[in-house]
């Protein structure tokens, strides 16, 4: 009898799996980070270019490209698995549903979420955010991003079954996203206000540790309903 | 050994199964036939805990598989219609991750399996470049990595061509000479060179 695969390395084959084919398909990997690059470069053109006007609207420009780019591809979490039977395969290995949602959840944000934070201070710069305030926002997008990566999960699973389903998938997270968009766009404004600017940053982080260790548990109950 | 009693199952409005019953014991394998739309697939998959029956009973070796959980998996293979192959990854990559999930696979385990049912040319090619058969028998090759005792498999005579039937058949006999059991859909005629078999006629 051949030794069974424990959890941490299901998990960690998982993400491997699911990098690699983010990479074979590397133009699809830039489409949400030139959105972001895109939507913010978008709002200087519409208003105007003062930079004090800029500085006013930059938190919430910020957060909402974020937000928005990172549901683009959440469509494709779970969608491509279940369409080409690999979902199933999944659920019938014989591993946690939990660890393998929680795994593709992580590499979900590792190629959709982290690269959009790396980014953020370019996006920030534009808009006349002093630097000080660009930590701030990265740090508040790192968390940010993952808990929607959390929250999206949820959503992606329930809508296995749909098709052309990346519509009802935003009208589902969208509004669970609120609170995000509230304190993240807070820790921006009151950082470029030169006030402190943990309080929102630990309530994003509460945010994130409530949806990490609750998502994955509902996330694994539609994705066994989504597969049946 | 497998066991079912008096399953059914609605789709819909539709009441798919009514009333299936049957038992399926090592060296055995159980044909399910019957013509397009009789419920087979979703026998197949009541049959492999995807879906809840509403009704009725089945039993693993004496105990519910919906108690069981993974540990009837790990003595399960499942190969359903859909190949179950990412198309982006090469044959071997699928084969690594798949089996990889559930046990350790070695690169030897892999390539001889690939080389048994005479893929091993496009071991390396995205499963997307492959004729539909070639896929058939890159997702059949995932039975022999593991040693699950327990086979189902949906139509896995589908896309083959005469030769890629005949081994197929040859590894479910082979299965069975070493005490595995097979469930098997098929609209056709499943000539099995040895084993036991038993038909389950769906209508």
């Amino acid at each position: 009898m051949t030794p069974r695969t424990g959890m941490i390395r299901a998990a960690t084959l998982l993400i491997e799996r699911d990098l690699r084919l983010a990479f074979r398909r590397a133009s699809q990997l830039c489409h949400p980070l030139v959105f972001f690059l895109v939507v913010t470069t978008l709002f200087p053109l519409s208003l105007s270019p003062q930079p004090s006007q800029l500085r006013d609207i930059a938190p919430g420009v910020l957060w909402v490209a974020a937000l928005l780019s990172s549901l683009l591809a959440l469509d494709a979490l779970l969608k491509s698995d279940a369409e080409d039977g690999t979902l199933e395969q999944l659920v019938l290995s014989g591993q946690p549903v939990v660890v393998l949602v929680t795994a593709k959840t992580l590499a979900h944000w590792l190629v959709g979420g982290l690269p959009l934070v790396i980014i953020s201070p370019l996006a920030a710069m534009s808009l006349g955010v002093a630097p000080d305030a660009m930590l701030v926002t990265a740090e508040g997008l790192l968390m940010g991003t993952l808990t929607l990566s959390f929250l999206g999960s949820v959503g992606a699973a329930l809508t296995i079954g749909v098709r052309r389903s990346s519509v009802l998938l935003s009208l589902l997270v969208l509004p669970l996203a609120m609170p995000l968009l509230i304190f993240g766009a807070r820790a921006t404004d009151l950082a470029m206000a030169g006030e402190a600017s943990s309080g929102p940053l630990y309530l994003l982080g509460a945010l994130l540790a409530f949806t990490a260790t609750l998502a994955p548990f509902a996330a694994a109950a539609a994705v066994r309903i989504g597969v049946e | 050994m497998l066991t079912a009693k008096n399953l059914h199952q609605w789709r819909g409005e539709r009441h798919v199964l009514r009333g299936i019953g049957f038992a399926l014991e090592a060296g055995q394998l159980l044909h399910v036939a019957g013509p397009n739309g009789t419920g087979k697939t979703t026998l197949l998959r009541v049959a492999c805990g995807l879906s809840q029956p509403e009704e009725g009973e089945l039993d693993w070796r004496g105990q519910p598989i919906a108690r069981l959980g993974a540990e009837f998996f790990w003595d399960l293979a499942y190969v359903a219609h859909d190949a179950g192959l990412k198309g982006d990854l090469t044959a071997r990559e699928n084969l690594r991750y798949a089996a990889g999930l559930r046990a350790t696979a070695s690169d030897a385990d892999i390539s001889s399996a690939l080389a048994t049912l005479k893929v091993a040319s496009c071991a390396d090619l995205p499963t997307r470049a492959l004729s539909a058969g070639q896929r058939r028998r890159v997702a059949l090759s995932r039975l022999l990595i593991g040693s699950a005792p327990l086979w189902i498999l949906d139509e896995p005579l589908t896309n083959l061509d005469a030769a890629g039937a005949a081994l197929v058949l040859e590894l479910i006999a082979r299965h069975l000479v070493s005490g595995g059991m097979a469930l098997v859909a098929a609209h056709g005629e499943l000539a099995l060179s040895i084993g036991r078999i038993s038909r389950l006629e769906l209508t």
